[in-house]
């Protein structure tokens, strides 16, 4: 049930990469976010394009801010499975 | 009362300190110390253009300049060559001081070239102030070009005035530039009572966020899109502030609570202020937007409306003038200054609902919609076009446009002949405007709103 949102997300990931021209690291969940090569603007479109993909922004009611890409993804997962 | 006597009456007196890399200069030795190298007086009376790299040069030299020349146009380090003659006008500059490479020293009527040095402290000089120094500040404007914001020594430390003095001594830091009106208003708090650990261009947040731990800063301010990169790096644990403020975007629910969270020993305050307006009011309740009765039952100097649903101000920090020849008014009839900023009352409760003159706010950056439509309008297929903002976690907005086709294009409306359509608009955008102006979505739509002089309806610009 969960792989198909990290999928999804890895997808996502490396398609606004590609568009923003930027070096995407190699995704494993304790990759920083901020060492992923992606700026903020990258981050802003990859939200925006998965709220639209899955229908919910799981940051209007987190408390805390995804540090690792494995927080991220979970981050999303625990939106899908609620 | 010129900056330096602030100082000498506030921080200096209290033991306050510039802190700039690995480097700490006590205020009370700048008293007779001069980073101009006793080309102070040269300046006397002078229309100047500040333009220095270093932000402890910029901040040492703004405290030597209050008073003393005629005019201080404060300029980023990120100033484009290009917009530099229009300043130098604009201002009726005539003194360039500074080290900017990107920014051409070379403008007609630029008498001086000198570089501040803060390695040139101490050189004996007498602070004897003349004048009240008009302090012009940049902020993007329509097309790119910059606008020039004036302000005195008395508006800009207005909401710092009224403010309740803090008992023990803040240590200050910014992730703003000193030079933004966000940043300035830092270094003059921090100037009238306490230390400021400066912000160094291109550093790495955790970097950054290491050092403002390491000098132990207290009181902290950005926007909503630092606060959350802040949050982000996963350095933001590294210390433990007293006061987090943000400014200069709307503070949405979601960083406001991430902020409790990460400091739940911390007063977490959102301001409402602008280069033009001044610093109107702070809310401290932890909530979005700000109670209603705070625009009817006000006391004190600042008077706030919402009668003509966005939000005007009229108060003694409001800047006095933009300048420059083609200079818009920057006040109403009535004295209000008003950006457009739309509200909506719910349950008690204002709520800012983006600005009605149209301009998207992307993580501090400025994009006006019709810039990007005059761009995605050039495409021989294109009717016309909507750019609007969308509400977004990480940069508080970003940038979509709905898309008119001509008759005879959207006629061929198979989804692969759209979709190549898109991307011929999405590479034309790219070719032509900054990441941030970008659409991070284009819909085709059958038609567009008008107004009935005409004019794209921009609702929810």
């Amino acid at each position: 049930m969960n792989m198909p949102v990290r999928a999804l997300i890895m997808s996502v990931f490396q398609e606004v990469a590609s568009e923003q021209q930027r070096q995407l690291a190699t995704l494993t969940d304790d990759l920083k976010l901020l060492k992923s090569g992606l700026d903020s603007l990258s981050f802003a479109l990859i939200v925006a394009r998965l709220e639209d993909d899955l229908g919910y922004d799981p940051f209007d009611t987190a408390e805390t801010f995804p540090v690792t890409f494995g927080d991220f993804v979970k981050l999303y997962e625990a939106r899908a499975a609620s | 009362m010129a900056l330096w006597d602030l100082v000498a009456g506030g921080a200096a007196a209290r033991g306050g300190a510039l802190i700039a890399g690995v480097r700490a200069i006590p205020l009370s030795s700048l008293a007779g110390a001069s980073c101009l190298a006793g080309r102070l007086e040269a300046l006397r009376g002078r229309s100047v253009i500040l333009a220095v790299q270093d932000p402890l040069a910029a901040a040492i030299a703004m405290l030597e300049l209050d008073g003393v020349v005629r005019r201080m146009v404060l300029c980023t380090p990120d100033l484009a060559a290009q917009h530099l003659p229009h300043v130098a006008r604009s201002a009726q500059a005539d003194v360039w001081l500074g080290d900017l490479e990107s920014v051409a020293p070379r403008v007609d009527g630029l008498a001086l070239a000198m570089e501040p040095d803060p390695e040139a402290v101490p050189a004996r000089v007498e602070r004897r102030a003349t004048c009240d120094t008009e302090w012009v500040l940049l902020t993007s404007g329509t097309t790119g070009v910059p606008k020039l914001v004036g302000h005195s020594l008395r508006s800009l430390t207005h909401a710092i005035r009224e403010s309740t003095p803090e008992a023990s001594i803040p240590v200050w830091s910014t992730f703003y530039d000193i030079r933004r009106y966000g940043g300035l208003q830092i270094y003059l708090r921090a100037l009238c009572a306490g230390s400021l650990v400066l912000p160094v261009a291109g550093e790495p947040a955790a970097d950054f966020l290491a050092r403002v731990a390491g000098h132990g800063v207290t009181h902290m301010s950005g926007t909503p899109s630092h606060w959350r990169k802040a949050l982000m790096s996963g350095a933001a644990g590294r210390f433990s502030p007293a006061y987090v403020r943000l400014s200069g975007e709307i503070a949405d629910q979601g960083v406001l609570d991430a902020l409790r969270a990460a400091y739940p020993g911390a007063v977490v305050a959102h301001a409402f202020a602008s280069t033009e307006a001044g610093v109107a009011f702070e809310v401290r309740d932890g909530r979005a937007g700000f109670p209603a009765d705070l625009v009817a039952g006000r006391e004190g100097s600042v008077d706030l409306d919402v009668s003509r649903g966005t939000l005007r101000i009229r108060s003694p920090g409001n800047a006095t003038a933009y300048l420059g020849p083609d200079a818009p008014p920057l006040k109403d009839a009535e004295g209000f200054v008003d950006l457009g900023d739309r509200l909506e009352l719910r349950e008690g409760r204002y709520y800012f609902a983006g600005r009605s003159g149209g301009i998207i706010n992307v993580g501090g950056l400025k994009v006006h919609p019709e810039e990007v439509e005059a761009v995605i309008n050039a495409h021989p297929r294109v009717l016309m076009s909507l750019v609007r903002s969308r509400r977004n976690p990480i940069t508080g907005a970003i940038v979509t446009a709905e898309v008119v086709l001509a008759r005879d294009a959207a006629a061929e409306g198979s989804p692969a002949a759209q979709e190549r359509l898109r991307q011929e608009i999405l590479a034309a955008c790219r070719a032509t405007l900054a990441a941030h102006k970008v659409p991070a979505l284009i819909r085709f739509v059958p038609a567009l709103d008008l107004t009935p002089s005409g004019k794209l309806v921009r609702a929810d610009a």
